[in-house]
């Protein structure tokens, strides 16, 4: 018996704005002008922010942060796609997929800042807070997208971030295997850009792609240009369509570039090219999306310089709100620890609070 | 009702529990057709559906990390690793996420969830499946950490572990899962957790143990107890943590004596914490040292070296009239 060809795989690579802001009108999503101005702002607002915080890290006003200057099309383009009864199970570096779910700056401020008060988002339902151990959330997406099946809200999906460093991990290959095995209705969207603090890609995998590696867990994967928001939307959306119809889940690997550091801990000149950096400049999200909204009319300098005004203000605005002092007992940490009280955990929080009364009057002395 | 061994009160405390409450569900590995490598989930495929009690795929990190969401999700999973010693590899997620909930959220999001686990020697198993490791997981802040000693307290603190608001390992002596039967009510009964149970009340020395350790324990006390006429006082502390410290502190001040028994090895263990609380609590109380019956702190020997490896009852025996004789 001769060896015959078994299975055939493909990765397809979705574009639809070109880099010079050119759209493919046959893939063009139907979006509204509302619409792609929300998009816009929420990328500007995400890039602004992301300045703004590493001004704050740099002033002593702010701890360690992962800027996600450059990211803000893989961010921001599937949370327009995003429906509130879903769920978003972030990693750390989709500031622009917060602030677009409508978590407030100051609590995105607040949790950088060291407060667990910023992983509390008044208003908004379903977000999980910042996952900071790479790829732990993803099985978090694939339980979640368990039960919303299993409870009957079948209009519901999970959307769920990660980098290409999570792809290493145990617990994508566990997540995305559980979803898949489950039918999940979970999307799983993994920002590639590139690098895993200075751990290049081709040290990280040598597949030909992230994307195939969903390919072995029996789902539908997509390579996007993750700096391509139309792109991303449509990946997006459609994936989450997909779910919320019970077809499970769908791996989009979105091609992207950290322009910055990893974190503001990380010095990237050490281990990578300034050459790399200029080139993936020229491949800027916000700039291409400016251009595809001033070819179809809707953008100017004008709106632009109104846009950029508006949301320092409320950057500015929010950052006051972060550096006001919280009044909150300093022994709330013992009020968190379980759900039912217990002696030990009361037994620390007075010699907890004794402490701090010693240390207070040592002070004032 | 018939008496009930473990295994069948453990199975009941599921039955009754996924009964009463539509968002409790099972899953691990052949928990549903095959009904658990132990048969602890026997029947609760066919009574509640697939749906409910789920065969997952082998991995203990993707159990943990999904039964996590589950219960982020409002639902109340009850989730096994087939034996404690392959459950080091859902860690990450126990640690980074199922204990820090709570605290990292505000409040916000919980996960009200019991990872089951049978766990310990005696049964003449394969390497990584006789270890008690209890004290990895009592070490973390937030866990809470359950070991029944026999078939009534094991469904009645397995029930109170699925209705409490966090994240619970169950540890299940799988020695006893067979060892023998003890009538447990058909009617509700639930022991809350953090509370110890004084098994025995006596005056002249305090034995702390759990787990499979108890019957020994229990047995040995009896023996000293009648060759010397010694009023033994035996508490099981079935809580590892959080843990019922008040029980086991006003016990020694009673006695002034006490011996810890435990299966697990010596170094930075519960018997460690416990003699801890003793010296801030209770050392003037004290009319001997404390002492500790334990394993070695050797890595735990293939099944043919067990039986000298573990306490003994006769080990216990010794322990008991060293103190007593101080």
């Amino acid at each position: 018996m001769p060896i015959r060809d078994k299975h055939e795989f493909k990765v397809s690579f979705l574009q639809v704005l070109d880099e010079d802001g050119r759209v493919d009108k046959q893939l063009e999503p139907d979006l509204s002008r509302d619409q792609l101005l929300e998009l816009y702002r929420g990328m500007v607002l995400a890039r602004e922010a992301d300045q703004r915080m590493l001004r704050l890290q740099r002033q002593g006003r702010l701890g360690t942060f992962s800027p996600s200057t450059g990211q803000e099309a893989a961010a921001c383009g599937p949370l327009l796609a995003l429906g509130k009864a879903d769920w978003l199970v972030p990693a750390f570096r989709e500031l622009g997929a917060l602030l677009m779910r409508g978590v407030p700056f100051n609590r995105v401020l607040r949790f950088w800042g060291g407060w667990e008060e910023g992983n509390v988002f008044p208003g908004v339902d379903r977000t999980l807070p910042i996952a900071v151990i790479v790829g732990s959330q993803i099985p978090h997406a694939a339980g979640l997208g368990y039960a919303v099946r299993h409870r009957g809200e079948k209009d519901t999906a999970v959307l769920t971030f990660f980098g290409d460093g999570a792809t290493s991990e145990g617990d994508f290959h566990e997540g995305m295997n559980f979803a898949a095995v489950w039918k999940a209705p979970v999307v799983f969207i993994c920002q590639n850009n590139q690098w895993a603090i200075s751990t290049p890609l081709n040290k990280q995998t040598v597949s030909e792609s992230i994307a195939q590696k969903g390919l072995a867990y029996g789902m539908p994967v997509l390579q996007v240009d993750g700096n391509d928001a139309l792109a991303m939307y449509r990946a997006a959306k459609e994936a989450l369509d997909r779910a919320r119809a019970g077809d499970g889940p769908t791996f989009i690997e979105a091609i992207t570039y950290r322009l910055m550091m990893h974190t503001t801990a990380d010095d990237p000149s050490k281990y990578r090219a300034e050459g790399e950096v200029d080139q993936w400049e020229r491949r800027d999200p916000l700039v291409r999306f400016r251009k595809y909204l001033g070819s179809k009319r809707l953008w100017n300098a004008q709106k632009e310089e109104q846009l950029r005004v508006e949301v320092k203000q409320y950057i500015d605005d929010q950052v006051k709100e972060y550096e006001t002092p919280i009044d909150v007992k300093p022994d709330i940490i013992f009020d968190l620890v379980r759900g039912i009280a217990h002696e030990l955990i009361e037994e620390q929080r007075a010699e907890f609070l004794h402490r701090l009364n010693d240390e207070n009057e040592d002070a004032d002395a | 009702m018939p008496k009930m061994t473990m295994v069948q009160a453990i199975n009941l405390a599921l039955h009754q529990e996924m009964s009463r409450d539509e968002s409790v569900l099972v899953l691990g590995q052949d928990v549903g057709v095959n009904e658990g490598v132990f048969r602890v989930t026997a029947g609760l495929s066919e009574a509640f559906g697939e749906s409910r009690v789920i065969d997952t795929p082998l991995a203990e990190s993707g159990i943990l990390g999904t039964s996590i969401g589950m219960a982020l999700a409002g639902l109340r999973p009850v989730c096994e690793m087939q034996f404690s010693g392959f459950s080091y590899l859902m860690m990450g997620q126990f640690e980074g996420h199922a204990t820090r909930f709570r605290t990292r959220t505000m409040g916000t999001y919980t996960c009200p969830l019991v990872v089951r686990m049978p766990y310990g020697g005696g049964v003449r198993a394969l390497e990584h499946h006789s270890e008690s490791r209890e004290a990895l997981y009592a070490h973390l802040p937030g866990a809470k950490v359950v070991i029944p000693s026999g078939p009534r307290n094991a469904r009645a603190l397995l029930v109170a572990a699925i209705r409490d608001p966090d994240a619970v390992v169950f540890m299940e002596p799988k020695r006893s899962y067979r060892a023998f039967r003890e009538h447990v009510p058909e009617q509700e009964e639930v022991m809350p957790l953090g509370k110890a149970q004084i098994v025995q009340e006596g005056t002249d020395l305090t034995i702390v143990s759990w787990g499979a350790m108890m019957r020994m324990t229990l047995d040995a006390a009896s023996l000293v107890a009648s060759q010397r006429g010694a009023s033994i006082e035996v508490i099981d502390l079935l809580s590892i943590s959080p843990m019922d410290v008040s029980t086991i502190i006003g016990s020694v001040k009673k006695t002034g004596r006490c011996v810890i028994v435990q299966e697990a090895p010596r170094f930075v263990s519960i018997s460690s914490e416990i003699v801890a609380q003793i010296n801030d609590k209770a050392l003037l109380y004290l009319e001997a040292p404390v002492k500790r019956v334990t394993g070695y702190d050797v890595v735990t020997p293939y099944f043919s070296r067990e039986t000298p490896y573990f306490p003994s009852p006769r080990l216990i025996q010794r322990g008991i009239e060293q103190t007593l004789d101080f």
